[in-house]
């Protein structure tokens, strides 16, 4: 595909991604930001998924319910999400709206309201949404073991935030959160669709030309230190299912080691879907900890996830016990894999079937607009968009050595977290 | 504020003209259409065979034969048949339904002829192998024991007990512990000989292939399947429609969250009254922020993140079902709430403005819908199943505007009846 691209920043310091798709009368816009949960500490876990929600609520120009009747009736979708190192807002919409959508972002990106009744129901919303998680043998899990994962660094917490802050976050506090994060400075507006880029460049610069910045938001917090050893939680619930989680602490996105990891990745659990609206991804069944665990009875699934964040966070191994083994037999079996590829290298053959496999899938969300449109924005929160453009090559380049100098350091037990969902009813 | 509805652009709906569709000697129909704006592809299909075959005492054989076609075939094992699917990045799923089973794929383009080859040869030549056998059904089972934990899906299925009460439609595909436990691999053998073969299976690949080479590589891969056994599906029974309110309840302890699924039957998917129904559907639950429903539960008391309305039709009777996750402490003041919102649904028109932003929504969605192939490829295989034609999409915009509200109010009390609610909650 030969889509034109172009790339600027306005000059109160908005980052600007724009690509032409003419296949379809459609437009995906996105808005990033640069805050999620890591600009968070203790008493005000979950701020920033709770400014999301409020950004709905409407502002002077647009009041509430009348973006959601003009963006449906055009047959539009919108939505947001907020986590770790970002918040996104997206409209894909009929070309012909491109307008709308901009000027509803650059509308909100200053002037929302936060008024104290709206602030009231969208707390026990929120706390709705929490409970909804709790209910998630993996949720419960995840939190426990990212509480151990990080004794400084703000990816302690969960996005969504500890019950006990939901309850008492001030209006103002949400106030300040928006104030200090929602500027041009520290944002992206990313565009793919069915428009000419100079047209589209113009409306921009009207539409988002005349907000005034404060400069990039200032984030500090304290260096995270090694765990230093292995840590391990367990979480009772509910169920008759047992969930093993083990997370090792893992490089960054824009670190080169990331790419290696992600090509161990692919080997150990299956190759990862880049696509984030629709299908599109392969089966892992040929994947070693499948064929070992889940093949060999121990489990009856198995997954991986590595995330691309801006700090480095944690490569997690997901498996749900299979309801005639316990965890520690699933641990024992994993640890046997991950012996394998710490021991001795990978071939070149895995290697370029991994390489094929991710291609695959990048064609695949190329079926997608909005698809292509989040891709146009979301590396800029962790790393560049040049991180995306050059992704397939940085995995085609990664060798067996250094598939194996990575699986020594990252996977060394002195640096995960093992975690134990145990159902209450077979702990009696 | 009552506007024109809005005009989409119509560049490329499916029709006669780019729609190529063939039905072979043997029973099989195929549906083809080319997108080449990606290099990849997309097959989806569906043949006769169902849970409505299944024994009370062996519920969940069809489910659990759909999943086992690719557990190894008289060609390939279970690894070989996997190896070959993601050496690609490809994917190939089966599964069951009550009426239907289906198969569904996709590759990259220059992968037509092997992932034919290779979801024929799983359609035709499966062997069920013991080892196999014996560990799917350890994982359906562990699924149900999940299931069990799933409010939203226990909620579901208390729900269909109720509306399908004495009908085949009350019982789930994947089946009850019990059931699941009974089936043995000769039932798996026995089932597929009786209920499998080319007669009524219909295939739609939509994708970066011409549509005529698309029908032939299906030609090739399965033109002289037969089965002479192959029995049709059992006629459907009737269903009694639902003669008083009926509420069911289940305690899942240890949960945060409690699942309310409420509402009434459905016309089949070919009625007269599925139009008025939809577009009813959509302004009670879903519109906007999840309609009507979504502003009083959600916006108006922040009782739910969730909270919305589905209409779900195809042959048979349907379900029309409001579902909402609320805390414990709110489900009788949430089931007030959309019960009002029920009673005001039936007791008056909706309005001129909600009608057309409405039906503006169902014009506009088009081609959001139709943009991945897999989406193209659903839709032509509903225009086979529902006899709706294949100049569908072009009558779609005339069939949606001609929606009356009068039209909405008669169908909606034809079904919904806030006297005769069925009505359930799972939840701690």
């Amino acid at each position: 595909m030969t889509n034109q691209t172009h790339f600027d920043t306005l000059p109160n310091g908005l980052t600007v991604h724009l690509k032409e798709i003419h296949t379809a009368p459609i437009i995906s816009s996105w808005v990033w930001y640069k805050v999620g949960s890591r600009n968070e500490h203790p008493g005000i876990t979950g701020i920033s998924h709770w400014v999301e929600h409020m950004q709905f609520k409407g502002t002077e120009k647009f009041p509430a319910g009348y973006l959601d009747r003009e963006i449906s009736r055009v047959g539009g979708i919108w939505n947001a999400m907020t986590y770790l190192d970002w918040t996104t807002y997206f409209e894909t919409l009929p070309a012909a709206m491109a307008d709308l959508s901009l000027s509803l972002e650059a509308n909100r990106m200053v002037n929302s309201q936060f008024l104290p009744d709206e602030v009231d129901l969208e707390r026990t919303v929120v706390i709705s949404e929490r409970e909804g998680n709790e209910n998630q043998p993996y949720f419960l899990l995840n939190e426990a073991i990212q509480a151990a994962a990080f004794d400084r660094h703000p990816y302690h917490y969960e996005v969504i935030g500890l019950k006990g802050d939901l309850e008492t976050i001030t209006r103002d506090q949400l106030y300040q959160h928006y104030k200090r994060y929602y500027d041009p400075a520290n944002a992206v507006l990313a565009l793919a669709g069915d428009f000419e880029i100079s047209e589209m460049r113009a409306k921009i610069e009207a539409h988002f030309g005349a907000i005034p910045t404060q400069g990039t938001p200032q984030v500090d917090f304290p260096a995270e230190t090694p765990l230093g050893g292995e840590r391990r939680v367990t979480v009772g619930g509910p169920g008759q299912t047992a969930y093993v989680q083990i997370s090792y602490r893992a490089p960054s996105a824009s670190d080169l080691d990331f790419f290696g990891l992600t090509v161990l990745d692919s080997l150990l659990t299956g190759p990862s879907s880049l696509n984030m609206f629709g299908s599109g991804g392969t089966t892992n069944k040929t994947s070693r900890l499948y064929r070992a665990l889940v093949e060999g009875e121990i489990a009856v699934s198995c997954f991986g996830t590595l995330q691309a964040t801006h700090d480095p966070y944690l490569y997690a191994i997901n498996l749900t016990v299979h309801p005639d083994r316990t965890p520690e037999e699933v641990l024992r079996a994993v640890d046997d894999e991950l012996k394998k590829v710490m021991d001795s290298p990978v071939t070149e053959e895995e290697i370029a079937r991994a390489i094929k496999q991710a291609k695959a899938l990048f064609a695949y969300s190329s079926e997608n607009i909005s698809n292509q449109a989040f891709w146009l924005g979301y590396p800029e929160m962790f790393a560049d968009y040049d991180w995306f453009e050059n992704y397939v090559n940085h995995l085609a380049r990664v060798t067996p050595d250094e598939v194996l100098r990575i699986a020594r350091s990252a996977l060394n037990p002195d640096n995960r977290v093992v975690g134990f969902y145990l159902p209450e009813e077979s702990q009696s | 504020m009552n506007k024109a509805p809005f005009t989409p652009q119509t560049t490329a709906m499916p029709s006669p003209d780019d729609i190529t569709r063939e039905t072979l000697p043997n029973g099989i129909t195929i549906l083809a259409r080319s997108n080449f704006n990606s290099p990849t592809l997309s097959i989806r299909g569906y043949f006769p065979s169902g849970s409505l075959f299944d024994p009370d005492e062996k519920l969940g054989l069809s489910y659990l034969t759909a999943n086992s076609l690719t557990s190894g075939t008289q060609h390939h094992d279970f690894q070989g048949l996997y190896n070959a699917i993601e050496s690609v990045g490809a994917r190939i799923s089966f599964a069951s339904g009550t009426l239907t089973s289906s198969l569904s794929a996709h590759s990259l383009s220059e992968d037509l002829d092997l992932v034919l080859g290779l979801l024929a040869d799983c359609l035709r030549n499966p062997t069920f192998p013991e080892r196999e056998f014996n560990r799917l059904k350890k994982q359906m089972l562990t699924g149900l024991a999940i299931r069990a934990q799933d409010t939203a899906a226990m909620a579901s299925l208390l729900f269909d007990q109720i509306i399908y009460a004495g009908h085949p439609y009350e019982r789930p595909d994947d089946g009850y512990f019990e059931t699941v436990q009974a089936i043995e691999r000769e039932d798996l053998e026995q089932f597929y000989r009786r209920t499998y073969g080319p007669q009524g299976l219909t295939i739609a690949i939509v994708g970066a292939v011409d549509p005529q080479a698309a029908v032939e590589a299906v030609k090739a891969a399965l033109g002289d399947w037969v089965n002479p056994n192959q029995e049709a599906l059992p006629e459907l029974p009737p269903l009694d429609p639902i003669s008083q309110a009926a509420r069911k309840s289940l305690a899942i302890p240890g949960k945060s969250q409690a699942d309310i699924d409420m509402g009434c039957q459905a016309p089949e998917r070919p009625s007269p009254d599925y139009f008025p129904l939809l577009i009813g559907n959509n302004i009670l639950g879903e519109f906007g922020m999840m309609g009507r429903l979504g502003k009083s539960v959600r916006e108006d008391s922040g009782l739910a993140y969730y909270v919305y309305s589905s209409l779900s039709s195809s042959l048979g009777p349907g379900a029309w079902e409001m579902v909402a996750g609320v805390n414990p402490r709110n489900v009788d003041q949430a089931i007030d709430l959309m019960t009002a919102e029920i009673q005001r649904f039936v007791a008056e028109p909706v309005s001129a403005e909600e009608l057309d932003d409405s039906k503006s929504l169902f014009l506009g969605r088009l081609p959001l819908m139709l943009e991945s192939n897999g989406g193209v490829a659903v839709s032509l295989l509903n225009m086979e199943r529902f006899d709706l034609g294949l100049d569908y999409f072009l009558r779609y915009p005339a069939k949606i505007q001609s929606v009356t509200a009068g039209e909405i109010l008669e169908a909606t009390r034809r079904y919904l009846d806030p006297e005769k609610l069925a009505i359930a909650v799972a939840g701690p």
